[in-house]
């Protein structure tokens, strides 16, 4: 029952968090909840006996992207803001394709005959999803590495400033 | 295991999904947007590490740190491109970049 009660708080918290990130009007708060949202998420990974995804996910989410996306809203931030949050007609519409999302979603997952494998191999360590990627998975690791050196380049290229004399 | 069934998981993480394109779609502004990416991916590998637990493989896991890296690579493109709209457009709202509007 105790990881009942910890399932029902720590998603209360990712999705009040969330809900926080979308309907605050100040960029650096709806960034710090956001940070809150992914510690949480790290939270039920940890429920999930995945001890090394919750590590990666506060490692890379909320140290690294939380990190850039605060240098990007104080590098961009120009004078008052502009409300940004939309207008009522806009959030209206917002809000009927996310609530007719979750309706389709929910009633998918609710039909579907989920039959969860009785023999459960327990937690995956961290040593057997390194022999993972260094085996079977090498190929689409490497393209990974590959990928993050093109995004890495063209970061730069796209918000380099152009030479004075161009 | 008497925690959470497989069925939980997946409406949480579906009731995620719904809150970022909920941002998605009503903010104007462009790192709001973002934010609501980021809170879909977020969604989609919550999703990826419940199903991997319940059948026991570790195939989910593998997917999730996958799908971690590639919005980590996403995130970065998508900032240098808001730079790049707010140094050339004088500000960051979605609607600003209308040149290719016919």
């Amino acid at each position: 029952m105790t990881s009942w009660a910890f399932f029902v708080v720590v998603a209360a918290v990712t999705l009040v968090s969330a809900i926080m990130v979308v309907r605050t009007v100040d960029l650096v708060r709806a960034v710090l909840w956001l940070a809150v949202s992914l510690v949480a998420t790290a939270g039920l990974y940890a429920l999930l006996d995945a001890g090394f995804v919750a590590a990666m996910q506060i490692l890379l989410y909320t140290g690294g992207i939380i990190t850039l996306m605060l240098f990007a809203v104080m590098l961009v931030r120009r004078g008052p803001e502009a409300p940004s949050a939309g207008t009522l007609e806009n959030v209206v519409r917002a809000g009927l394709a996310a609530v007719a999302l979750f309706a389709i979603v929910g009633f998918a997952v609710v039909r579907a005959p989920f039959r969860p494998s009785a023999g459960s191999m327990g937690a995956p360590s961290a040593k057997l999803l390194g022999e993972l990627f260094l085996g079977p998975l090498a190929l689409p690791f490497e393209a990974l590495s590959v990928l993050l050196l093109a995004a890495m380049i063209g970061a730069i290229a796209l918000a380099r400033r152009k030479d004075p004399e161009e | 295991m008497s925690g959470p069934p497989l069925e939980a998981w997946l409406a949480l993480s579906a009731a995620l999904f719904a809150v970022g394109l909920f941002g998605v779609l009503s903010r104007k502004n462009l790192v709001a947007i973002l934010l609501g990416i980021e809170l879909m991916a977020n969604a989609a590998n919550l999703n990826m590490v419940a199903l991997g637990h319940f059948t026991g493989t570790p195939y989910g896991q593998a997917a999730a740190l996958f799908s971690i890296a590639l919005t980590v690579a996403e995130v970065v493109v998508g900032l240098a491109l808001v730079v790049l709209i707010s140094r050339t457009h004088g500000g960051t709202d979605a609607d600003a970049p209308s040149e290719m509007k016919g």
